[in-house]
């Protein structure tokens, strides 16, 4: 187990420093001189010169990707153009809203998802699972920004239960946060439930038709019993891989749906600096999105080896 | 009363008939046998006997397990009947358990789902007692083991605990020992005849094997298409069988060809000093990765006309030296010459010598591809020849090599799923034969195949002996099969060659202990007459 | 069971031949502005409304069509043609240091969600239709890649493949003769479900502005233009939104129906 772990980590450390080497490029590329790009047309030479200065590019490449991955390491993601605030504080106050925004729809998904599929694996071919197959399919097919619209235009502005934008922030407590939060998180989960159900009932359904769910009925399970038992965990597999790639989609997600409640997260963060041209808000930001992908998918990695033994081995 | 009485059983899926009008019966301690060859519904029976039918099925009749209608009973009644009155044995042991769960937990399952008061402790003290029953004891295969740690023969004993854990009344086992290797085969159908005596229990044995059958069975019920053809005590039946289709079995079963004389020996292909070792994954996260020796120091010759047979369980090796022999995958070191040359060049393969060798596979399903007909399978290894036939040779080529197999050149034009797994094993010999190689490997061909079309078969390899003076290589695990093809026999195990000589004497006189065992586990079919005159009045 | 496949594809058919129409016929020009008829709800002369600017909603969309078809279109191309020879090559090498990388180089463009994607190319190239193709085509690679590999590496163990080596094929030649048209069954299926992931993805980039630059129209432009007047015009909204729904949901039943269609094993199942 500890092997398992210890060969994921290390797979985990060479993406990160792949990925951070693709986008400390991509930005590289940029055509033209960052600085002046930065500045625009009309910049001083002074002030550009100031600028270059401090985005270090006077220093050759190689020590620039040094100085800014050491930076990353020790919390020091620059100082942001536009804000001049250190850009850790400006991302670390958008995370407040992006990631619990995130984790939110992510609970919501996954405890809408799991009894949405098994009530029909375990239906197979019934009208309740024809019914809900049906449901999931038009969810799928539902953009969340429009579905977003929607819930803001039935529970924002007809019943007024919720706020139609904005975030009223954690200091208020918990429980108002968490309501600011809801209508981003129902509009960000359902679309991927509906995926996330799919995937369920028909990793179920495989798994049902294992052999071993035969061996279980002969033991004298009912069927009932056999999928609980040995069916749920063994469909569980597959459902983690999807669980894993969803963060990522709930992530990125976030960005668009922040855009139509107006929260102030990562995403409009992103299309602010977009905007402003503050490219060391975008690379910071870009890589720690990539960077709680990988994580998260390190974290998969390891759920699999909890519940399938014969990872545990495996070397 | 009989233990299980099944009258007038017929069964269809959706409407499709599986079973028609099956009666048999079981006594208590009493092993009765069903066999018959694939879809006779060998299989359905046991399933409808637990009551685990697949949706949509449908029975008619009667299953009477001590006085009650099983297909009567609601769910919850069966439940309480699975693994605690009637308990089941699976073909696959490899999927048959649940790989996330450890093999204690398993069989303590099966005790408790039937006695829920018990404590797990209590339980787990069973399943350990259980499992030494089978030949699991404790002190080397402890409960907190998975499936996955261990071989098939094991996995197999698990699940044989399992079904025993509650002393049924009667067993069924599902052609259990067909995915497991002859030796270990030999271990298991012992294992379930004891167990059986022991606890007085019904064994009811589904098996394609009428070697198993002979030996094992009181009783025999052969099946065909959904419907009991003949059913009897085993000596009597063995003896005195009526039925033109279980006549049919049995000489198929036991079938011999006569293979003609081989030509006086010219060295064809030539092994010598052969070693494969195959990469295994790194132990250690920076280690080197270590290796396994599949072939290991292996040298024979095959003379031209010969009849060689290849030997072993699975694992051995066989697989690996075929590939070396094809010239699919580099040796490590050694040589392999046909007519003297050299199978692999430096890294490439050498097509002249490629050309002249042919293989046919055991799966007569997978070794076509399913999108091109059979006139562009079978000219496939014309793309070794430096300039194949065309148009109307071609043609002539397709047509002499259907008609060879018994096959009309109208079937060129069809696609191979319009044929029976004999005829594609036909179509892939044909496939074989069409660039007039040499040499052709048989790489477990007639192993899947059920004992009527492998007869076929084996007759047709004869007569193709006869006509085009074959040399093969036959590798196989079947013993009966490679004893009537072949004119000499190597035995391999774990990389090695043990035993080499002319297939008679091997098999009447073998002096390597593995060879020995290996035919001692087989079961070979009692010739019928001989055991006439042992028979038994009544 | 064709009604998927019945159903999707009179949905599929109905917006291709939308975007086809719109080059040579629309009810309104598109692009003109008519203030005075601005937001009028759905009615007889503008059969979906108009929006804030009064120009006429199906004509718009008829047009966002084409956009979106054309993005989706070729992102996926973009996606099949490096991914699936890399998938192909990946399988004929499995387990090899070349295998290793082109699975590894997957992962890592699986770690950039195709949104940071076309952030990073529009905060450095700028936003636009072709961007987004890139972006949305960048991430389709992996995904044929790895379908194409995890087929073609169970196709490999099959005993026709092994035939076809015996007859001294190379593995090249056997990748495009014996696999590719044993997996097409399963790209046409997977291209149907990316083709509507791409509608999806085109129209959030177009909706944040990073997609599709006016005048060219775009069904996620659309949706942004509403955002702020959903409250009274909700027409505006639901129309582009519908488009999409509707055009998703078509491709998606189509791959549905395709699936069970063109794999005869699932067909004998559900008889």
């Amino acid at each position: 187990m500890l092997r398992y772990a210890l060969k994921r980590l290390l797979s985990l450390v060479i993406s990160l420093t792949v990925a951070s080497l693709v986008i400390f490029f991509v930005i590289e590329v940029a055509p033209g001189d960052p600085a002046s790009f930065m500045l625009g047309i009309n910049a001083q030479p002074e002030t550009l010169a100031a600028l270059r200065a401090e985005l270090g590019l006077d220093l050759s490449k190689g020590q620039r990707y040094l100085a800014w991955v050491g930076g990353l390491l020790s919390g020091d993601f620059g100082t942001s153009y536009t804000y001049r605030t250190p850009v850790a504080d400006i991302i670390a106050q958008r995370l407040w809203v992006s990631l619990p925004l995130a984790l939110y729809a992510l609970a919501l998904s996954t405890l809408i998802a799991f009894p949405a599929g098994i009530y029909a694996a375990s239906r197979r071919g019934r009208a309740g699972d024809i019914g809900m197959m049906g449901a999931t399919q038009l969810g799928v097919a539902v953009p969340n920004f429009w579905f977003a619209m929607m819930l803001v235009l039935i529970f924002a502005i007809n019943l007024r239960w919720f706020a139609a934008g904005g975030f009223v922030g954690w200091d208020r407590g918990f429980w108002a946060g968490l309501h600011a939060l809801t209508l981003p998180a129902v509009a960000l989960a359902l679309p991927q439930a509906a995926i996330l159900a799919r995937v369920m009932r028909s990793s179920l359904l495989d798994v049902l038709g294992e052999d071993f769910m035969r061996t279980a009925r002969a033991k004298g399970l009912s069927a009932r019993q056999a999928l609980w038992r040995h069916g749920l965990r063994n469909a569980l597999i597959p459902v983690l891989t999807i669980i894993g790639l969803q963060f990522s989609f709930l992530l990125a997600g976030s960005i668009i749906i922040e855009q139509v409640f107006y929260l102030p997260g990562l995403g409009r963060l992103v299309f602010q600096s977009i905007s402003a041209r503050d490219l060391i808000v975008v690379e910071s930001v870009v890589m720690l999105l990539v960077f709680s992908v990988i994580v998260v998918n390190f974290i998969v990695d390891l759920a699999y080896a909890a519940v399938d033994p014969r990872l545990r081995l495996r070397t | 009363m009989s233990l299980l009485e099944i009258s007038n059983l017929s069964l269809s899926i959706y409407e499709t008939e599986i079973l028609h009008d099956v009666s048999l019966a079981i006594e208590t301690g009493e092993i009765v046998a069903i066999t018959g060859e694939s879809g006779s519904g060998k299989s359905m029976t046991a399933l409808a006997t637990m009551q685990l039918l697949p949706k949509g099925a449908h029975t008619t009749g009667q299953i009477m397990l001590r006085g009650k209608d099983l297909t009567q009973l609601d769910e919850a009644a069966l439940c309480k009947l699975r693994g605690n009155e009637v308990g089941m044995v699976f073909q696959e042991p490899m999927t048959a358990l649940n790989p996330l769960h450890t093999i204690g937990r398993q069989v303590a399952e099966a005790i408790r789902i039937h006695n829920p008061a018990l404590g797990r402790v209590e339980a787990e003290t069973r399943a350990a007692k259980t499992l030494t029953r089978v030949g699991l004891p404790g002190d080397q295969f402890p409960l907190s083991r998975f499936p996955h740690e261990l071989s098939g023969g094991q996995r197999q004993r698990v699940v044989i605990a399992m079904a025993i854990a509650r002393h049924p009344r009667l067993l069924i086992a599902d052609e259990p020992t067909t995915a497991l290797d002859v030796t270990t085969q030999a271990q298991i159908l012992d294992l379930l005849k004891t167990l059986a005596k022991e606890d007085g229990m019904g064994l009811l044995m589904i098996t394609h094997d009428l070697a198993v059958v002979a030996d094992m069975a009181d009783r025999i019920v052969v099946m065909r298409q959904g419907e009991v053809v003949e059913q009897g005590e085993t000596k009597h039946l063995l003896t005195h069988m009526t039925h033109p289709y279980t006549k049919m079995l049995f000489e198929a079963s036991a079938h011999q060809v006569s293979l003609p004389e081989a030509p006086s020996p010219q060295p064809l292909l030539n092994v010598e000093n052969v070693t494969r070792d195959y990469k295994l994954p790194r132990k250690t996260l920076f280690g080197a990765p270590g290796h396994f020796r599949a072939v290991n120091n292996v040298s024979f010759d095959l003379q031209r006309g010969e009849r060689l047979g290849l030997v072993g369980e699975s694992g051995c090796g066989k697989s690996a030296l075929t590939r070396a022999i094809l010239g699919l995958e580099q040796v490590q070191s050694g040589t392999i010459t046909l007519n003297g040359a050299p199978v692999f060049t430096d890294t490439k393969p050498n097509l002249n010598v490629r050309r002249k060798m042919q293989v046919v596979f055991q799966d007569p399903y997978g070794s076509f591809n399913p999108r091109h007909r059979v006139d562009r399978l079978i000219t496939e290894p014309f793309y070794l020849l430096p300039d194949p036939p065309a148009g109307a040779a071609r043609a002539k080529a397709i047509d002499e090599a259907l008609i060879a197999i018994g096959l009309s050149p109208a079937d060129a034009q069809k696609y191979i799923h319009e044929f029976s797994g004999g005829q594609r094993q036909r179509i892939a010999i044909a496939r074989a034969l069409i660039i007039k190689p040499e040499l052709i490997l048989f790489d477990e061909a007639v192993s899947a195949l059920d004992v009527s079309v492998r007869a076929q078969i084996l007759d047709l390899l004869a007569d193709l002996c006869e006509a085009y003076a074959l040399s093969y290589l036959f590798i196989s695990h079947d013993l009966s099969v490679v004893r009537t093809i072949t004119d000499r026999v190597l035995v391999m195990k774990s990389g090695e060659i043990v035993e080499d000589g002319p297939t008679e004497d091997v098999f009447q006189s073998p002096r390597h202990p593995y060879t020995r065992d290996l035919i001692a586990a087989a079961r070979m079919l009692p010739s019928v007459e001989q055991e006439h005159a042992h028979a038994h009045p009544g | 069971m064709r009604r998927n496949l019945i159903i999707g594809g009179t949905l599929c058919a109905v917006f291709i031949l939308a975007a086809l129409v719109s080059f040579f016929w629309t009810p309104y020009d598109h692009s003109v502005l008519d203030i005075p008829n601005k937001l009028q709800p759905p009615n007889g002369t503008h059969l979906l409304g108009t929006d804030h600017f009064g120009r006429d909603i199906l004509s718009m969309i008829m047009v966002g069509a084409r956009t979106s078809i054309a993005v989706a279109l070729v992102a996926v191309g973009i996606g099949m043609g490096l991914g699936i020879p890399l998938g192909l090559w990946a399988a004929a090498r499995s387990g090899s240091w070349l295998d290793e990388l082109i699975m590894r180089g997957n992962d890592l463009v699986f770690a950039f969600p195709f949104l940071v994607i076309a952030i990073l190319i529009t905060a450095i190239f700028g936003a636009g239709a072709i961007n987004a193709i890139i972006a949305i085509g960048i991430f389709n690679i992996p995904v044929f890649a790895r379908i194409t590999r995890g087929a073609a590496l169970s196709l490999w163990q099959r005993e026709f493949i092994m035939a076809a080596r015996v007859a001294g094929k190379s593995a090249a030649r056997i990748s495009v003769e014996h696999i590719l048209p044993n997996v097409t069954n399963l790209l046409i299926v997977q291209g149907t479900i990316q083709f509507s992931l791409g509608i999806l993805a085109e129209a959030g980039l177009s909706y944040v502005g990073l997609g599709a630059q006016p005048p060219l129209p775009s069904w996620g432009r659309m949706l942004a233009d509403a955002q702020t007047l959903v409250s009274i015009s909700p027409h505006m909204a639901l129309m582009p939104g519908f488009a999409i729904i509707l055009t998703v949901l078509g491709l998606n039943l189509m791959g549905d129906g395709l699936r069970d269609y063109l794999d005869p094993r699932l067909r004998v199942a559900r008889t």
